[in-house]
């Protein structure tokens, strides 16, 4: 038997693995930016049974793992009769994830917002719907910058766990590859290295983001 | 086709369950000392002067924390025996956990350091404290205490992320809900029930981790403590 070794080839289908990943952290972070958008909409209402089911909903989803959310939508998935490839699941489940933590992440930007703000807006006679519109959230869309740009670096990290049910991205990828070429460490280095040729420069731009929003405050 | 859920098959599995939690508790209590014991050392030299060794500190956590867990976990477990070290499945999940949590809670720290005021380094001198009084009355506690909170939720982020040891087959929690899987074919009964139990050791966790702030740091440390949520670290 002849054994692949780790070569050009090898390497383009990382690449095209890595597409995968990118898709999959575009759709958790749409998918789960737009839910985690009214949780923390909620999380922030005046209504007290909307904060405490949106709090229970962000405690539930930052107490369990990832990998539990990604088998429940699987399996919940397909008990509910539906054939679905495992991007679906993938998605959905990354998805659920993002919202939780986008959702607390943004609650913490809308509160961070000076009270004075709200009380201005108000003698405005603005209605709710347009203090939020034109002057809170655009104020809080500032502060969120640097930290939900901080969260992206997470998700294209834990996509890597959608490998698990067998969805084909980069993790996977470097899995297969290793099993055709018994080249562990370099395949896995080479896997290592493409995720931080993404995250890296997301990580920088976060933290540049937080220097340029604190210019000129005292901290 | 209406499913009909059955729930009382998992009764006969409580052994593997309760196996599975004890070594997911026992995982995550050993690189969580690990780590922080680690993190401390790290983020000391890190606030050293510019040099090599602080270079080399960030280059490491930069690369562990730009790089995916399960990747590490790869790489410890696949990829060491190819240099000549065999690691069985536990031993490579804590080495890997270790490693990850090191980089985080070295990043935390370094925070609570570079916040310590220099004015009260100066007051420790005036005071006639030697260097290593210094050190660990004025740097290194007041610097913990103030980072205690974000520190527990990555022990708790830990914790939760230990299920991705289940991939290098550490018969952990998330293992063991695999296997029973695989013998009864209840998967979503035994992955609901899983996740409870994971939700149940991540409020559990933050009460200890709570109560153990208490005791080190005082009330108000333990109070954020137990109602901080992770927190996002770019």
């Amino acid at each position: 038997m002849i054994l692949r070794t780790f070569g050009f080839s090898e390497f383009g289908f990382l690449l095209s693995a890595l597409v995968w990943t990118i898709i999959l952290t575009v759709i958790a972070l749409g998918g789960g930016g737009i839910i985690g958008f009214f949780v923390a909409l909620a999380r922030t209402s005046t209504h007290k049974w909307l904060r405490i089911i949106a709090g229970t909903y962000i405690q539930v989803i930052q107490g369990i793992p990832v990998l539990m959310i990604l088998f429940l939508s699987y399996y919940g998935l397909s008990l509910a009769g539906l054939q679905l490839p495992p991007l679906v699941a993938a998605g959905a489940s990354m998805t659920i994830y993002a919202s939780g933590y986008l959702g607390e992440i943004w609650r913490g930007c809308i509160q961070s917002v000076p009270k004075q703000q709200w009380e201005a807006s108000e003698s405005l006679a603005m209605t709710r719907a347009q203090q939020y519109r034109y002057v809170i959230l655009p104020q809080a869309l500032r502060i969120s910058l640097p930290s939900t740009v901080g969260f992206a670096v997470q998700v294209v990290k834990n996509t890597s766990i959608t490998s698990i049910i067998g969805f084909v991205e980069l993790a996977r990828a470097g899995q297969l590859i290793n099993n055709a070429t018994f080249q562990p460490f370099r395949v896995f280095l080479a896997v290592a290295a493409l995720y931080f040729v993404v995250c890296y420069p997301l990580s920088q731009l976060s933290r540049w983001l937080e220097r340029r929003l604190h210019v000129g405050s005292h901290r | 086709m209406p499913y009909t859920f059955q729930f009382g098959v998992i009764a006969q599995y409580q052994n593997e369950i309760l196996a599975g939690i004890w070594m997911t508790i026992k995982l995550s209590v050993v690189s969580i000392v690990l780590g922080c014991a680690a993190g401390i050392v790290l983020a000391s030299i890190r606030s050293m002067k510019p040099g090599i060794s602080r270079f080399i500190v960030d280059a490491y956590v930069e690369i562990i924390r730009n790089t995916p867990f399960l990747v590490q976990l790869f790489i410890v477990y696949f990829g060491l025996p190819g240099l000549g070290f065999r690691v069985s499945a536990v031993t490579a999940a804590l080495i890997g956990m270790t490693i990850n949590l090191a980089a985080y809670s070295t990043e935390i720290i370094r925070a609570g350091i570079e916040s310590i005021h220099k004015s009260q380094i100066e007051a420790g001198e005036a005071l006639g404290f030697t260097k290593l009084q210094i050190y660990r009355h004025v740097i290194i506690m007041p610097a913990i205490a103030k980072v205690y909170p974000a520190l527990c939720s990555q022990f708790v982020l830990m914790m939760l992320a230990s299920s991705i040891c289940s991939a290098i087959s550490t018969n952990e929690l998330a293992a063991s809900a695999a296997f029973i899987e695989s013998q009864s074919f209840r998967s979503f009964e035994i992955y609901i029930v899983v996740t409870l139990i994971y939700l149940a050791l991540a409020l559990a966790m933050r009460g200890v981790l709570a109560l153990l702030g208490l005791w080190l740091f005082g009330r108000r440390v333990a109070r954020r403590t137990a109602v901080a949520l992770p927190e996002v670290q770019a």
